[in-house]
């Protein structure tokens, strides 16, 4: 690991303006991933500002009937909330469904949005990536590319996105509160995190030294019917091959509504609004969920490694929704 | 840096650089061996610790960064001579065989069972349940944090099974 300077601050202006002047450093909150990234000197920030304690770890009622969870929310007790257990399952299950235990206590709400890729090569510092060193070239794109992506990749970057909580708040609309040195904005999950496009290095559309503050779950009823499906090596403790985060309202077996998000399949938590489009006033039937999931996958490229992902996920949105209409009855 | 820890009860002052993780103040400046560093990335379990009653992965914590926490490891759960129920399920039940991840496996479990108490689902929890019924496919969701090369799991599982149903 690198030398850094390790700074706490009484509120968090003064947190931000330790961050603006330190260019190289970042911010500190359970550090499950990055003090792992620094020990493979992935990450070598020269300065970490400890935020774990100056940013709600509260989950608050919302004027309009949603949500308010503060970003030092730990996974475990959104997780185990009462409030998203019943109002919006599938965070729920998604959260439960990632990492241990033991990690779950020490990860917070805006660090698991800001985890980074697992991609092989992007933790291993002997070779390219253009990830972590910009321009040195994609290892992944002609060697180990089975838990890769097969959506929205560029040339440049076929990394997945590892996070299982952000795919279930992808599919519930959630929008992400920052503060930084410009003030506040809020930003739809959705376009937090981007496509690789020519610059993979950047992960998400924040600005250095802007800080994810709370994330805001809308009040969705159809999210009372929802559910997170994880496919993996594993059992357990594994990164998705594919995952689906799925909210479905059936009225008189017509599909009136519905919310689906893809895991481990692109450089972002994958909303699928193909599929959406595609599933709004068909019926709940095998075919329709069958034909929405081509619909979506229409557009993806897989690479030598990882073609199963395909079927596979057009599968899994499949059994998942099916679930849900079982649910139903 | 200069920093206070206070593990098993005591208070500890000691100056650490800030790459100190939790686990290699507790073994290599204090002493306390209990956490055992298996891959030191988070992925094993071995140097599982309880910080303030949850557990957590002490290789992944910043030594700096815990200094207000109360933390316990596996060489302070005993009530004096006397060894915590889970220490003696363990012995009962031949729950390990090199041992190596044992005290994490302990400290594990003594976190997750309060998880249990405290109503936490799991992933294989029945989501419309309101208790949580701790049969062995919740004790091995629950623990998959925790490794075991020796794959002492056949015994593993009856031991926390036992102290969870007393």
């Amino acid at each position: 690991m690198r030398p850094f300077r390790y700074q706490r601050a009484g509120d968090l202006a003064g947190a931000m303006t330790m961050l603006a002047q330190a260019p190289n450093g970042t911010y500190l909150a359970g550090g499950t991933n990055l003090v792992d990234l620094m020990k493979l000197e992935v990450a070598t920030p020269d300065v970490l500002v400890d935020v774990r304690r100056l940013v709600s770890d509260r989950i608050e009622e919302l004027p309009d009937g949603g949500l308010r969870i503060g970003a030092a929310v730990p996974n475990s007790d959104l997780a185990a909330d009462p409030r998203i257990r019943r109002r919006y399952p599938v965070l729920s299950q998604a959260l439960l469904s990632g990492a241990s235990g033991q990690l779950r206590n020490l990860a917070t709400t805006g660090g698991n949005l800001l985890q980074r890729t697992r991609c092989v090569y992007f933790q291993d510092v002997t070779t390219p990536c253009n990830k972590r060193e910009p321009g040195s070239g994609c290892s992944a794109l002609e060697g180990y590319d089975r838990e890769l992506a097969v959506l929205g990749w560029s040339p440049a970057c076929v990394a997945t996105h590892p996070s299982d909580m952000a795919v279930a708040m992808a599919a519930l609309d959630a929008v992400v509160r920052t503060q930084g040195p410009g003030g506040e904005r809020t930003i739809p999950l959705t376009g937090l995190h981007r496509l690789p496009d020519q610059e993979p290095e950047r992960d998400t559309v924040l600005e250095h030294g802007e800080l994810i503050t709370a994330v805001d779950l809308p009040p969705l009823p159809l999210a009372a019917r929802s559910r997170y499906r994880k496919v993996r090596d594993r059992a357990s403790y594994a990164f998705a091959l594919v995952s689906v985060a799925a909210a479905l309202e059936v009225v008189g077996g017509v599909i009136r509504d519905v919310r689906l998000a893809l895991g481990g399949v692109a450089h972002k938590p994958w909303r699928a609004t193909r599929a959406e489009a595609a599933l709004r006033d068909a019926p709940a039937t095998r075919e329709s969920f069958r034909g929405a999931a081509e619909a979506e996958l229409a557009a993806a490229r897989p690479l030598p490694g990882n073609a199963f992902k395909v079927p596979l996920a057009r599968n899994t949105i499949v059994s998942t929704l099916l679930d849900l209409v079982e649910q139903a009855r | 840096m200069e920093i206070t820890l206070r593990v098993d009860g005591t208070r500890h002052r000691l100056v650490v650089d800030t790459r100190t993780t939790l686990l290699d103040a507790l073994r290599e400046r204090l002493g306390i061996t209990s956490a055992k560093k298996g891959c030191d990335h988070g992925q094993c379990g071995a140097c599982t610790v309880l910080l303030d009653g949850r557990r957590a992965n002490s290789c992944l914590a910043l030594a700096v960064a815990h200094q207000d926490a109360e933390i316990v490891t596996a060489a302070g759960l005993a009530a004096g001579e006397e060894p915590h129920p889970l220490q003696r399920a363990f012995i009962a039940h031949d729950a390990f065989q090199c041992g190596y991840c044992t005290p994490g496996q302990i400290c594990s479990a003594v976190g997750m069972l309060e998880e249990v108490r405290a109503g936490w689902p799991s992933a294989v929890s029945d989501p419309d349940a309101d208790e949580v019924v701790l049969d062995e496919a919740e004790i091995a969701e629950r623990m998959s944090g925790n490794l075991c090369r020796c794959a002492a799991y056949v015994n593993i599982v009856p031991a926390i099974a036992e102290v969870a149903g007393r």
